[in-house]
């Protein structure tokens, strides 16, 4: 009687244990990695901020970025007016850790076609856990050393992980010559899935002198 | 048999040390799981995924 107590006893706490271990799990998933990815994203703006300041500083040119480098901030008014995160170029695992991600087979920012980037829904700092919040007019201001960007979203569209085609410089219309130079953003959803995507595209309205800074209108939020 | 009743008679040192020692201990197994266990299966989770394609 006694052995059998105290096999049940150490089963008890084995189940105990995995239960600790797994709330743990869930804890880090949700809030550190978040703790985590934020520190480090503030630290890399505000290292971008100074750069792009700086007159003498030669930091990354988009057209010569190399996988992993930071060379844009990403604002989403409708996200918050102090929303900004770091723009890496590529889409790895490690490179959406830290921030969002540009699709590198995918044109580069303000050019004719598409430039595409992928942010995480949930975790990692979650830059898109809000995209589907996005509405059609509504801003994405992708800020480089030399210019402000400003797109326009113009549609989203709910898809299989598989429909690559939301990436074509004519999203959607393969052969298609790309006259327009869009924007394309993907993340996971529904969130803390894997199983869809939420894809929001966007047009290029305009573009400003980093000097000359946007007009503060350009950046107001609608509705 | 209790494995968590071994550790604690293993500890060292009256109660209130024990029980110092204790948190210590789980301190570290935290820090363990969070810095290494954790990035290292967080991977294989299936709601990570966020771009299309491969």
């Amino acid at each position: 009687m006694r052995v059998v107590r105290g096999l049940i006893g150490l089963l008890g706490e084995l189940l105990i244990t995995a239960g600790a271990f797994l709330l743990l799990f869930v804890g880090w998933q949700l809030i550190w990695t978040d703790v985590v990815a934020d520190a480090d994203a503030d630290q890399v703006i505000s290292t971008m901020q100074t750069q792009f300041a700086d007159p003498t500083s030669e930091w990354v040119q988009p057209k010569k970025v190399k996988l992993g480098d930071a060379y844009a901030i990403v604002r989403i008014p409708r996200f918050g007016a102090k929303f900004a995160k770091p723009l890496y170029e590529g889409t790895t695992r490690d490179v959406l850790m830290r921030g969002i991600g540009h699709y590198p087979k995918t044109q580069q920012v303000g050019e004719v076609g598409n430039f595409a980037m992928a942010g995480h829904r949930t975790t990692y700092g979650k830059p898109f856990n809000q995209i589907d919040k996005l509405k059609d007019g509504d801003v994405v201001l992708v800020e480089t050393k030399k210019t402000y960007y400003v797109y326009r979203v113009t549609d989203h569209e709910i898809v299989l992980p598989t429909k690559v085609s939301v990436l074509l410089p004519v999203p959607n219309q393969p052969g298609a010559k790309a006259k327009q130079a869009t924007l394309t953003m993907t993340s996971c959803h529904p969130e803390f899935s894997a199983r869809e995507r939420f894809v929001v595209h966007a047009e290029l309205e305009a573009t400003y002198d980093h000097d000359q800074g946007v007009p503060a209108d350009v950046l107001k939020v609608a509705g | 048999m209790s494995f968590y009743g071994l550790i604690w008679r293993l500890l060292p040192g009256p109660k209130s040390v024990k029980a110092l020692l204790a948190v210590l201990l789980f301190a570290g197994v935290v820090a363990v799981l969070f810095n290494w266990v954790f990035p290292a299966i967080a991977p294989l989770m299936p709601f990570n995924e966020t771009t299309v394609g491969e």
